[in-house]
């Protein structure tokens, strides 16, 4: 097991230097040429040419993409075009702001999916099971953003329980991650639904029953055990998704995340920030892969079986 | 000697009466149990014998009140089991009586165990629920019932993906028997398993049942190993009892075509030479039951009476007893077996 883990985490070395490149290349393509904003209209060929080499703009791709890979080794994203500032300062800011709302979104979807798509599950085609799913298409067709400002109007404007926006404290995560979580429990819900009808199904439950296993414990340790796989996988999933940031969410309630980060830096032509944000998200998403990895040989003893072979 | 055969009367540890399960499905209404009568004595062993889809294991399940419902529906006048009525007692009472007083091997032991959990706590979770002792003691108490059954105690901590087919079928006996039950009903037991591994998992389930004075049914359509280990005998047929008695009626007196026709399927082992006489044809579909007796269209000494109506179970000596018609009308009516 160890040597497996230790075999995936040098295999993130590769998938990030092709990430990097990949984003390196697409932005290349999308950029223009920002040494024309820069320096403006008027200015001569040699005073483009000489802010190329400031900004290190001047060279092929290949050799860019190098001389970006050394720094980002040492920890160096560049520096903002707009603010001026170190990048891996500008993402290690709002890092905690998502990391927290990620986190938190991810905690309120499970506590919602889970119960609610064993429920339906165990009362399959009744009332339960039809309601559930209406709640799940309902969470998947809503937009996020306008559910969130329902939120605000209930929450904050009319009981004023949590602040509207900003992120101090505890209170102002609190309709941010609840707004998030409601959009992913959704799709989580009905991954919950089908893995655990699908289980229910198997023979061994019956044998759990035969043994005098109370139903309760039937469906919570025999069945939900084993039909955690896809639940994970849709979990690992999403939560990769919100460590990239949750644009409308952090908009809405003014959460200064990693999403708003990004969306700001594009709209501003930033490209170093948006690079730097970028790879930093992806290594995020590459550790969580392996995490959810990792979670697997420890819920399902054959996938053990199959990474220590 | 009358008065202890009406103790054992008392003290049947299985009492069923008038059986009826039927699956009410969307295509329709499958009738897998109609109205069935089993009695079991004590420390005796019945087997259930019949055709795939005859209602055999549906029976069984209808013992353990673990028929899926739905599309299930169970009904019965009577279903008592070591003297308690197993239809109106609580879930809580029931998951106290599965498991230690009656229970289950089941069929197919590659689909029977939990692939997530360890051999050992499989085992173990029978005695935690039922002999409420502390974890560790429960596995301890499960790495005797693998030793029991053959299989090392160090292999309690090893999953069921692990083992063989029949080790894995050994593991389901040993969580069957981990409570000691007073019944024990073993659902075709050996027909997953290579001929090689069905003697020795009979042997072993004849050696428990004797030491621990277990009761049992023994489902299965291998008519040996009900010669084997049975003392009375069942036969089904498309969710009906055709034939039933003790092993020596049953084999020796045979008396319904039926049961005939599952004796001549068997090689002739005395004539290798002799062809197999199958019976032709397929069960009735359990959705649509032909009005009559349910095995006349198969039957070589059906009659037009044969289908139009049910045979009933009748009593033709001793415990022995037969649903077919031919006997009812024809004084002299004997099948091909029995005239050898």
């Amino acid at each position: 097991m160890h040597r497996y883990i230790l075999k995936r985490l040098l295999m993130l070395i590769p998938v990030l230097l092709g990430v990097a490149f990949i984003i390196f290349a697409i932005m290349d393509v999308a950029e223009g040429d920002p040494v024309y904003q820069i320096a403006g209209p008027d200015a001569t060929e040699e005073q483009l040419e000489a802010l190329r080499e400031e900004m290190g703009l001047n060279g092929s791709l290949v050799e860019r993409y190098f001389r970006y890979i050394f720094k980002l080794i040492r920890g160096d994203l560049g520096t903002s075009y707009v603010s001026k500032m170190d990048v891996m300062q500008l993402y290690l800011q709002r890092l905690p702001n998502t990391l927290k709302l990620a986190s938190l979104a991810m905690v309120v979807a499970v506590l919602v999916s889970v119960p609610l798509g064993i429920v339906a599950a165990v009362n399959q085609n009744s009332l339960k099971d039809t309601i559930s799913m209406i709640l799940a298409l309902l969470g998947l067709s809503m937009p996020n953003f306008w559910l969130g400002l329902l939120l605000m109007l209930l929450f904050s404007l009319k009981l004023g329980w949590f602040p509207s926006g900003g992120a101090e404290g505890f209170r102002s995560v609190v309709l941010p991650a609840v707004t998030v979580g409601v959009g992913l429990a959704a799709l989580l819900t009905r991954t919950t639904r089908s893995s655990m009808l699908d289980v229910l199904r198997q023979d061994y439950l019956r044998t759990a029953r035969a043994k005098g296993v109370p139903e309760k414990r039937v469906v919570f340790y025999h069945a939900l055990r084993n039909a955690l796989i896809p639940i994970i996988t849709i979990f690992g999933v999403q939560f990769s998704n919100v460590l990239g940031g949750s644009v409308l969410a952090e908009t809405v309630f003014a959460w200064p995340g990693v999403g708003r980060l990004v969306v700001d830096a594009i709209d501003q032509r930033d490209i170093p920030t948006v690079t730097g944000a970028l790879i930093m998200t992806t290594m995020l998403v590459t550790l969580v892969n392996l995490l959810v990895d990792i979670v697997y040989a420890y819920v399902d003893p054959r996938i053990k079986a199959q990474y220590t072979k | 000697m009358e008065s202890e055969k009406d103790r054992n009367v008392e003290q049947d540890i299985l009492n069923i009466e008038n059986l009826r399960v039927r699956f009410e499905t969307e295509d329709g209404v499958v009738h897998a149990v109609n109205g069935i009568d089993l009695k079991l004595g004590y420390k005796k062993t019945l087997g259930l014998v019949g055709e795939t889809g005859a209602g055999k294991t549906t029976t069984a399940l209808a013992m353990l009140r673990l028929v899926p419902d739905p599309p299930g529906v169970v009904e019965c006048d009577r279903l008592e089991i070591d003297g308690q009525d197993i239809r109106s007692i609580s879930t809580a009472k029931l998951e106290q009586i599965r498991g230690k007083d009656i229970s289950m091997i089941f069929q197919d032991p590659m689909t029977a165990l939990n692939p997530v959990f360890t051999v050992g706590e499989q085992i173990a979770e029978s005695i935690e629920i039922h002999e409420h002792v502390s974890k560790d003691e429960a596995l301890k108490k499960a790495g005797d019932m693998l030793e029991l059954v053959g299989i090392p105690r160090q292999r309690a901590n090893e999953y069921p993906h692990q083992f063989s087919g029949g080790m894995k079928q050994r593991v389901v006996i040993a969580i069957s028997l981990a409570c000691n039950p007073k019944l024990l009903i073993a659902d075709e037991p050996t027909t997953a398993l290579d001929v090689t591994i069905q003697a020795q998992v009979l042997e072993l389930m004849n050696e428990l049942k004797e030491k621990y004075d277990t009761s049992m049914i023994m489902i299965t359509h291998d008519l040996g190993i009900v010669a084997e280990v049975c003392d009375d005998v069942a036969v089904m047929y498309a969710g009906h009892i055709v034939e039933q008695g003790s092993l020596e009626e049953v084999y020796g007196e045979t008396m319904h075509p039926y049961t005939e026709g599952l004796f001549n399927s068997l090689p002739n082992i005395k004539n290798r030479q002799a062809m197999l006489k199958p019976i032709h044809g397929l069960m009735p579909d359990p959705t649509n039951l032909p009005p009559g007796c349910p095995f006349a269209p198969r039957c070589n000494y059906a009659t037009e009476e044969c289908s139009k109506a049910v045979p009933a179970l009748k009593s033709v000596g001793g415990t022995h007893k037969v649903a077919c018609s031919r006997y009812d009308f024809d004084k002299d009516f004997l099948i091909d077996r029995r005239k050898k």
